[in-house]
């Protein structure tokens, strides 16, 4: 019985897995979902006391995976850009997948952030009280409009669904949506620039800590440009990834291959993109910014372990190996390196974000004052967990009753038989 | 808050602080926790959790036996004057300069618990509340009903003794004075000091002994490289404790008879 209602809500066309099997799938997601609601619960009933933060470092764990995932979550903004602004049509394939993962991205990150502040019930201060000079004010008016523009692109994929086109009035709604589709990729885009370059900002325009503080153009510094530069150029990449990510969990092909080697180029452009920038950007941080407010940029990478090896890693080994490996298209050809770059490229902001909170924190700037080490408690990666959980539930539950690959059903009809394919077999799917 | 239209014969509260008198006694971190409500530290803080507006740091010469020399540092909000780096960063405003003053407010009714501030200080002087504030059973009813405790999941840092110059803003109306003008008040670390190490006051007043001691040759600033304009002065003759602050005394590299 539950496995017929559940099937009538799975489009036409599209194979899934039986409805045990999705339980079975989604059972230890729920399970660690429980266990991060029940860390995040710790944290708001007992206080941030419960994490190992402290009054050094006053960020943690939270900040840093809130700005890589914000970071990865970018892909919806910039494939949405790609696809409505620049009409790169091939990527229709990905952006209903992009949609969902940048609202639970976005979605995630603020819900952490939300057990981060001390006082949560006063985040409305920040709408009634703004400090216009703040990157902070910024970043969350930013965060809450593109957030609520998620929602709404999300709207139509959800009204899609094979049972809800059945109600009239939704059909109306949805068919309205679609002609806000140019519009909201618009405001998507003009929020996510901002709201990228303000997180990078929020450690530029600190110029009492000397490890973060940039030189900029007007009232940004130079950290707000390669945040947006960055994101865009790991936003494909993540897209890209999950997607492979999905085929191969499902042992379904979900999209062409020449779509994932597109996001591949894009990815690899924008990374060349910012390798150069962050080049730069380092080079006048180390020869004059640093060094003209008293701190040479070596006393930086003199504490263990932050030596200059994780300058070398962010920017080489997962900034311009990716790039080249990205923008060669015999390299981009092969699906093994195509996915590792791009996991690599994802792993390089992740890293960057890492050394923008961490080792700014971590720097003493008094000069007897001592360099300061922080682990994580339990509960902020339960936390952090539970939104790794909440994630994959939702992107689970979209993919299962959504179309979020317009192009599976007709890659399923014209597939050829299993044996004859070196990738991506279209196997009977687990769900 | 000071309405920055009314007509104010702005004052530059400052301190200077002599670190060849300091003695590491810890008196100023007691009274000012006394005077602000500072709760007694929770079981489970450490020194990196703790709540304490004065941090005193240890420094020493790196000598070794008779040569050993120490000498202590008192560090509290520096109340910056120039681009405060935390004002700049609050979200909503909880943090301002007062015009009249020169001290550095903050509003924990209005903190977010962000945190933004703290990282944004160079001078790690601002404490997050970590645990609700708890006294021992009648120890509450010592409180300063002059200061509000803070609440959990707020920032909160020195402010010169807002209570005090309240206080002391009334005494001058009730004496007939205006209320426009500099009050006279000692912050209670300035009071508790045994070895008269801190000296507090208007550092407008070129006539005061704090603005005397801010220009004293062997006077210096935290993180002056900064620019943040820092209103705590730090005195010192010797010449190590100068190189140890960061603050080599210029041109002269020769280490004083006190050192």
């Amino acid at each position: 019985m539950a496995n017929q209602i559940d099937k009538e809500f799975i489009s036409r066309g599209l194979k899934r897995c039986s409805t045990s099997k999705f339980i079975l799938w989604m059972a230890p997601w729920v399970a660690l979902l429980i266990f991060g609601l029940y860390s995040a619960g710790l944290c708001l009933v007992k206080g941030l006391n419960q994490t190992n933060m402290d009054n050094r470092f006053a960020f943690g764990l939270w900040i840093f995976l809130d700005l890589t995932v914000i970071a990865l979550g970018a892909g919806a903004f910039f494939t949405g850009f790609l696809v409505y602004i620049l009409k790169l049509h091939e990527l229709r394939a990905v952006i209903n997948s992009a949609v969902v993962i940048g609202l639970v991205c976005y979605s995630g990150a603020v819900c952490v952030l939300a057990v981060d502040v001390g006082q949560p019930l006063r985040a409305w201060f920040t709408f009634w009280y703004p400090n216009v000079h703040s990157m902070l004010t910024e970043v969350t008016f930013c965060i809450t409009c593109y957030l609520t523009v998620l929602a709404i692109e999300y709207l139509p994929i959800v009204l899609k669904n094979r049972r809800l086109r059945e109600i009239p009035a939704f059909l109306v709604f949805e068919f309205q949506l679609h002609k806000l589709t140019y519009l909201l990729a618009g405001v998507g885009t003009f929020l996510s620039f901002f709201h990228q370059g303000s997180l990078g900002g929020l450690y530029g325009v600190l110029r009492g800590r000397p490890f973060a503080f940039r030189e900029g153009f007007f009232v940004w510094p130079s950290t707000f440009f390669l945040f947006i530069i960055s994101a865009a150029a790991v936003g494909p990449s993540f897209i890209l990834l999950t997607t492979w990510l999905v085929q191969k969990i499902t042992r379904k092909r979900l999209v062409r291959v020449e779509v994932l080697r597109l996001l591949g180029r894009i990815s690899g452009l924008m990374l060349a993109v910012y390798v150069l920038a962050k080049t730069v950007d380092t080079l006048i941080w180390i020869n004059r910014t640093s060094p003209e407010r008293g701190f040479p940029a070596s006393q930086y990478y003199s504490w263990n372990p932050f030596g200059t090896w994780i300058l070398f890693a962010e920017i080489v080994v997962f900034g311009l190996l990716p790039a080249l490996v990205l923008l060669t298209p015999r390299l981009r050809a092969r699906t093994g390196w195509l996915v590792a770059a791009a996991a690599m490229a994802c792993g390089g902001v992740a890293l960057n974000r890492f050394v923008m909170t961490v080792q700014t924190l971590a720097l003493p700037t008094l000069s007897f004052d001592r360099f300061l080490s922080y682990t994580p408690s339990w509960q902020e990666t339960g936390t952090f967990l539970a939104v790794v959980a909440y994630g994959v539930l939702v992107y689970s539950f979209s993919f299962r009753y959504f179309r979020l690959f317009p192009e599976e059903r007709d890659l399923q009809a014209a597939a050829p038989p299993p044996d004859k394919r070196e990738e991506e077999p279209i196997l009977a799917g687990r769900y | 808050m000071t309405n920055p239209n009314k007509p104010v014969k702005a004052a530059r509260y400052g301190m200077a602080i002599d670190l060849d008198r300091c003695s590491g006694c810890g008196a100023c971190m007691v009274a000012c926790a006394v005077e602000n409500n500072v709760p007694p530290a929770h079981q489970g803080a450490n020194d990196r959790k703790g709540l304490t507006w004065v941090r005193v740091y240890k420094v020493d010469n790196g000598g070794e036996g008779d040569g050993r020399r120490s000498a202590f540092i008192p560090v509290m909000c520096q109340h910056c004057g120039n681009e405060t780096p935390c004002v700049h960063v609050c979200p909503q405003q909880a943090v301002d300069v007062d015009p009249s003053t020169g001290v550095v407010g903050e509003m924990p009714e209005r903190c977010l618990g962000c945190r933004y501030c703290m990282a944004a200080c160079p001078y790690h002087a601002r404490y997050f509340n970590w645990w609700d504030p708890a006294w021992p059973a009648g120890m509450e009813k010592a409180l300063n009903p002059d200061v509000s405790p803070r609440m959990r999941g707020v920032v909160e840092k020195c402010n010169f003794c807002h209570g005090r110059w309240h206080a002391a803003r009334r005494q001058a109306v009730a004496d007939g004075k205006s209320d426009m003008e500099p009050v006279a008040y000692l912050p209670a670390c300035a009071e508790a000091c045994p070895a008269k190490a801190i000296t507090f006051g208007d550092l407008n007043d070129a006539a005061s002994p704090v603005a005397v001691a801010a220009k004293d040759c062997n006077s210096f600033r935290l993180l002056e490289k900064l620019d943040t304009d820092p209103k705590i002065h730090y005195i010192s003759k010797r010449d190590w404790v100068r190189r140890i602050a960061d603050a080599p005394r210029p041109g002269d590299g020769k280490e004083s008879r006190r050192g």
